[in-house]
């Protein structure tokens, strides 16, 4: 990447921060909150992507991780009084710890086999959560409830309001984190495991350790989207962590685009709207309505991988390539540099890049 | 006594079915060293698909064998124009493909027939067979059909010219191309046969676990571990681990942590094997050639 691509990144990423700034005092209740939840979601598909699309870890299971987290605060705050600012960092550890464990076993194997047992877990979660045994905790089918936190220091914002500035602090946090880990000596090593195992072992990349690790913060990624989601929310229950929600995150990181960080967006952005969308159409159409989330998931995630692996973010970046070059051009300036490079990068799988 | 043969005995009845589930997996895991996760949501497909034709008024026999040949073709087209582009692609590109189709055909059947449950007929009614009494007569009817399958499926491997045709392509593609097997073929034939066998299951199953566009996902589960359990690259040891995986989801079920977390057993199953023997109990260990 050249200079002025890494100036004009920052210039958008500024852009984008404001913009996010600006919406809680422009949109007001139920966006508000369709906002947060985006933000939540974003959270959650870039630790997904940190592990599938940077480590080539197939995980079907990380609604499971968002269970743990969001029941994790929903239980500390709910049953031991513990504050959300609290709750949440606790249960998210949980979370990585959780991810560490469960990484372990598939370890020595291809990739099938974590997407096997990560599917495995998917299913049988939300029959865990409902577990009688755990009654007094999670409180069986009925699930926990939250009170939802105001404005500390009596800051003029409604509860509302406060919610989305907590999600949207936590997702740029977030955000930063991932992508220094990724542009770095950490991401080279996670790309190199990916791409080339054998390789990256002889090179001395301790691929048991950084695979196990790896696991774990993306666990951790989506314990803290589902700690935020329960106190947005304010409700948690086992039927809201069922296998359509691991798959959702899957079509997340796919249409975002896979190994893209800001893509996130474009995919939280879609797995926001298109159920949303399709309960509007219910409305008008009946039932056979609530078939459409599922099928235009399905379509896009064969349609992006055949025509587009690299989702939004990469078809954003080969536009950008091929208006630089027109401009260029038009200069009558030779091509060289930049444009052609990053649409040739975005061609082939994006590898390496940290958008 | 009485109530511990029982559990065994309707175990075993959903463990054909697991079986026979298994063995279209390991099909596709020879051939492709994939593990086909559309598998589950396709059979529903063509249960219901059976179900619509015995709605229309047509006896079950025949509904059973239309529906068996309608998911053969509808395997093999699915090979040819989905699975196909993807041969050399990433086992992530594959992965995800598959979870798309698995997505696909649940959306199509709710959309199609609705996501009510419905139940779904047997032709194995009235009295229990040959006296047994811990067994419903569907529930000897699906043991012996998937006993059927199993060994169907064996003689039609060993013993006919098609069958070796599509073990060689399996073991060795580039040496079976270059004596004039039609490798690509074997592969959608292989396809057609899972979506078949997957269809055959679907249809036990229906009638104890009713008729729904998510039936399956359980179903699949405990398939999947019924294959790795038995070695995921052994079909005689994937059919005996989902066996195996229905009589142990049954008795754990009923007598160690209770019917509504069942299907932790088989993440359990899963998760221990990967641990303790990551190739099965007949599988071949895995030796990566550097």
């Amino acid at each position: 990447m050249s200079g002025s691509s890494g100036s004009q990144r920052f210039a958008a990423t500024l852009a984008v921060l404001a913009c996010a700034l600006a919406f809680p005092f422009l949109a007001s209740g139920y966006h508000l909150y369709q906002g947060a939840q985006v933000l939540i979601l974003a959270i959650a598909l870039l630790g997904l992507n940190l592990l599938t699309g940077f480590n080539g870890q197939i995980s079907l299971g990380h609604g499971a991780f968002f269970a743990i987290g969001g029941y994790g605060a929903a239980i500390l705050t709910a049953k031991f009084g513990a504050p959300y600012w609290l709750a949440i960092p606790i249960a998210s550890l949980v979370c990585f710890g959780a991810g560490f464990l469960f990484g372990f076993p598939a370890l020595r194997f291809g990739g099938l086999y974590l997407a096997l047992a990560t599917f495995a877990l998917a299913v049988a979660t939300p029959q865990i959560l409902a577990y009688k045994g755990f009654d007094a905790y999670t409180g069986g089918s009925q699930g926990v409830t939250l009170v939802k936190p105001h404005a500390p220091f009596g800051l003029p914002l409604n509860a509302d309001q406060w919610l989305y500035l907590v999600c949207l602090f936590c997702a740029a946090f977030l955000y930063w984190a991932v992508r220094n880990l990724a542009s770095g000596r950490i991401g080279r090593a996670l790309i190199a495991i990916r791409d080339q195992p054998i390789a990256a072992e002889a090179m001395g990349v301790d691929a048991a350790l950084y695979k196990t690790t790896c696991f774990g913060v993306s666990a951790l990624y989506a314990g803290v989207a589902g700690g935020l989601s329960a106190v947005a929310v304010g409700f948690v229950s086992p039927e809201s962590f069922e296998l359509p929600l691991s798959f959702a995150f899957l079509v997340g990181i796919v249409v975002g685009g896979l190994a893209s960080l800001g893509g996130v967006i474009f995919g939280a952005l879609f797995i926001e709207f298109v159920p949303n969308l399709a309960d509007q159409l219910t409305v008008n159409f009946g039932e056979s309505a609530k078939a459409l989330p599922g099928a235009i998931y399905g379509v896009l995630l064969i349609l992006v991988m055949f025509l587009m692996p690299t989702g939004a973010a990469g078809a954003a970046r080969a536009a950008a390539g091929a208006v630089a070059r027109r401009l260029r051009s038009r200069r009558g300036a030779k091509i060289q540099d930049g444009g052609s490079a990053a649409s040739a990068a975005a061609k082939y799988g994006g590898k390496g890049e940290a958008t | 006594m009485n109530e511990f043969l029982h559990q065994l005995a309707s175990g075993l009845a959903l463990g054909g079915v697991y079986a026979i589930m298994a063995l279209a997996l390991v099909m596709i895991y020879q051939a492709t060293q994939l593990v086909n996760f559309a598998q589950g949501e396709m059979a529903m497909f063509s249960t219901y698909f059976a179900w619509k034709l015995m709605d229309m008024g047509w006896p079950y026999w025949r509904a059973f064998a239309a529906t068996v040949l309608i998911s053969f073709a509808g395997g093999v087209v699915i090979e040819r124009l989905v699975v196909r582009p993807f041969a050399k692609a990433p086992v992530l590109a594959s992965v995800i493909v598959f979870i798309g189709l698995a997505l696909i055909f649940n959306a199509l059947a709710g959309w199609l027939y609705g996501y009510s449950v419905t139940s779904f007929d047997t032709p194995f009614s009235g009295r229990p067979w040959f006296g047994n009494v811990y067994m419903s007569a569907h529930e000897s009817g699906a043991v012996a059909v998937s006993l059927c399958v199993l060994a169907l499926v064996y003689a039609f491997f060993r013993f006919t010219p098609l069958g070796l045709a599509m073990r060689a392509a399996a073991q060795n593609p580039v040496s079976s191309r270059l004596v004039g097997i039609r490798v690509g073929w074997m592969l959608a034939i292989g396809w057609g046969l899972a979506a078949a066998i997957g269809a055959i299951a679907g249809m036990m199953a229906a009638p104890i676990v009713y008729l729904d566009p998510n039936m399956m996902a359980g179903i699949l589960l405990y398939s999947f571990a019924g294959a790795v359990l038995g070695g995921i690259d052994s079909p005689f040891g994937a059919a005996l681990g989902g066996f195996a995986v229905g009589v142990l989801e049954n008795l754990v079920g009923a007598y160690a942590v209770g019917a509504e977390v069942k299907l932790s057993v088989a993440l359990a199953i899963i998760v221990g094997v990967l641990v303790w023997r990551p190739s099965g109990l007949f599988g071949r260990r895995l030796v990566a050639r550097v």
